[in-house]
């Protein structure tokens, strides 16, 4: 008979566990086809302990039909997904403990209140989840119309609703798909700054967005989608700096200082970007080019180290395709 | 949460099926079409009471037709007879086909089986809270037809259909007897509605497709070729009740309608449970 722990445990309350050391998410190979088009195409994921881990890709890539598989709400056609070691497909709700989130917009019985759907929620979980349910209302700042039935909820208030319904789960790990989409620009923010203290509450987050400003914001580790695979796994530090260093650069003449950084040794990949160039170079390659841009007879307006967005790399990732796929090819939507 | 230091979770415990089968029940309590179905079973008795007082004819070649005037205990059985043909199938179907698809509608299985319940769980919770809202409507149907009736034609002995009287509290208890009897073709087309559900996830298809069922098996029966079928027609068992207004009772009928009814609900219910715990759930 598995333990009834809470798979969240710690360490030094229950030594023995070996779940102490079980990553929260651990998925190898799963795969999901619909017919003839692989939705899910060998996917693996590990979600440690403490991340905020971002799972990054266009609409359409898979994300979605990834996380249905990992909470066990769809049959991977191949592979294996465990939260906290345990597999729902085998082990059924009880692989839940400690997870929490929703996939898609989360829904609700709309002839309900908000209120009255969040007790259904939690006489579902069991345990003391009714007794959260306040503290989830006031986090959420749904308290005033708890009242009010879903049907006549926005869609932030939908969705803030979701992330109650998560938190009375008391849960170790958060999945939450595409959390801000819909939101106006105030609601992303506040659903940012709610993701973020969430996480410094020591909740594992596995956040899908296709918004790359928002997994640079809130993630440390992350995955990036595209047509099924996954082709970066791991720190976003790292996938920043693996990149090189880059330069943006303006001058009084910027037909001639394409010619003169061309031509200078050290520089490489130089191209127009917006109202001025781009190069690729090192601190002493800059150097180097200011002098001879100065030599050339050109006035330098900015020299200025440009960090390589995500932005920029998920382009790059997505788009450089040796067989010349389009990024956002046909895909059975997740 | 408020809380400042990481927060270990509780310990998931699982709901008990009765919970889940309480808030089926609060679920189906909270929409309409559950009250569409119930005011029906109230109001159809009604209008029918109505009608004999206007009338002065009655309903003469049914069993009991005869003696509708006579005593109020007979209108819930002539009542029960013209109840099978359309009105109890889609009052029944109305509630178990949408039971399951309504949650594909709302996208709201995610949700539930996000949660710590086990998909058998609410399965069984569901067929449950179909099967008690059948009951609810059947025993409102009757009591109504019962009251309003008594109320305005007296509770007065009734006339068996072996021709014999028996007093009004025997009367009574061959009643309660007819509805326990009348309650498994009902609780059949539940299953067959509950099956739909599940398997087209959705209601319109499910309701449609049961009282089809139902309405075809009626058609089946009036076939003059095909008589052999007859007693193996799930609309036929909604007339078993009446072996029991015969003197002797005539258990035969009610022991046929036990068995058949059993053949249609149980691998009904059987697929539904299976598809419904391998289904993927997507949309939403």
């Amino acid at each position: 008979m598995q333990s009834t722990d809470p798979p969240a445990a710690s360490l030094s309350a229950d030594p023995s566990r070996a779940l102490a050391g079980t990553p929260p998410i651990e998925a190898r190979g799963l795969i999901k086809r619909y017919g003839h088009v692989t939705a899910v195409d060998n996917v693996d994921l590990t979600v440690q302990r403490g991340d905020v881990y971002g799972f990054l890709g266009p609409n359409g890539a898979g994300k979605t039909t990834t996380l249905r598989m990992l909470l066990g709400l769809i049959r991977p056609d191949a592979g294996v997904a465990k939260l906290f070691g345990r597999d729902p497909l085998v082990e059924g709700a009880k692989a839940l403990a400690g997870v929490a989130g929703f996939v898609e917009a989360p829904r609700f019985y709309p002839y309900m209140s908000g209120r009255r759907n969040l007790e259904l929620v939690a006489a579902l979980d069991g345990g003391g989840a009714r007794n959260r349910i306040d503290g989830a209302l006031d986090t959420v700042e749904l308290a005033d119309r708890q009242g009010d039935k879903v049907g006549g909820y926005s869609h932030g208030m939908r969705q803030r609703l979701g992330i109650a319904g998560a938190l009375i789960r008391d849960p170790a790990l958060l999945i939450l798909d595409e959390p801000t989409t819909g939101l106006d620009p105030a609601g992303m923010r506040d659903m940012r700054v709610l993701v973020r203290r969430l996480a410094d509450q020591g909740i594992t987050v596995l956040l899908s967005s296709h918004i790359m400003d928002e997994v640079e914001e809130l993630c440390d580790r992350l995955a990036i989608v595209r047509s099924g695979s996954v082709i970066y796994e791991g720190r976003l530090d790292e996938l920043l700096h693996s990149t090189g260093q880059r330069y943006r650069l303006r001058t009084t003449d910027d037909e001639r200082a394409l010619e003169v950084a061309a031509h200078q040794p050290g520089v490489g990949d130089v191209r127009r970007d917006g109202d001025g160039l781009s190069v690729a170079a090192d601190e002493d390659a800059a150097a180097g080019l200011s002098i001879a841009l100065v030599d050339a007879g050109l006035g330098i307006r900015a020299l200025v180290p440009a960090a390589a967005s995500l932005e920029e790399l998920f382009f790059r990732l997505t788009e450089g395709d040796a067989n010349g796929a389009a990024p956002s090819q046909e895909r059975v939507p997740a | 949460m408020t809380a400042a230091a990481p927060v270990l979770p509780a310990v998931a415990r699982r709901p008990s099926t009765w919970t889940v089968y309480l808030w089926e029940l609060r679920k189906l309590r909270a929409q309409k079409r559950t009250y569409l179905g119930l005011g029906a079973a109230v109001v159809v008795p009604c209008l029918f009471i109505v009608a004999l007082m206007v009338e002065t004819g009655g309903p003469e070649r049914v069993p009991f037709g005869r003696y509708v005037r006579e005593t109020g205990l007979a209108i819930p059985l002539v009542l029960l007879l013209f109840g099978s043909i359309w009105l109890f199938p889609l009052i029944v179907s109305l509630v178990a086909g949408d039971i399951v698809a309504a949650e594909d509608r709302n996208g709201t299985l995610k949700t539930i089986f996000t949660r710590s319940v086990e998909r058998q769980q609410l399965f069984i919770a569901k067929v449950a809270a179909s099967f008690t809202y059948a009951v609810t409507a059947l025993l409102l149907f009757a009591l109504v037809a019962a009251v309003f009736g008594g109320l305005r034609f007296g509770f007065h002995p009734l006339t068996t259909l072996s021709g014999n009287t028996v007093g009004v509290g025997r009367g009574l208890v061959l009643t309660g007897g007819a509805l326990l009897a009348y309650l498994m073709p009902v609780l059949s087309v539940a299953c067959i509605a509950l099956l739909l559900s599940t398997v087209t996830r959705n209601s319109a298809a499910a309701i449609v497709g049961a009282l089809m069922i139902s309405l075809v098996m009626q058609l089946l029966g009036i076939i003059s070729g095909l008589e052999f079928l007859r007693p193996y027609l799930l609309s036929t068992q909604f007339d078993a009740w009446q072996g029991l207004l015969r003197d002797p009772i005539d258990w035969a009928p009610i022991g046929r309608a036990a068995w058949v009814c059993a053949a249609y609900a149980v691998p009904s219910l059987f697929a539904a449970l299976v598809v419904f715990l391998r289904r993927d759930v997507t949309g939403g």
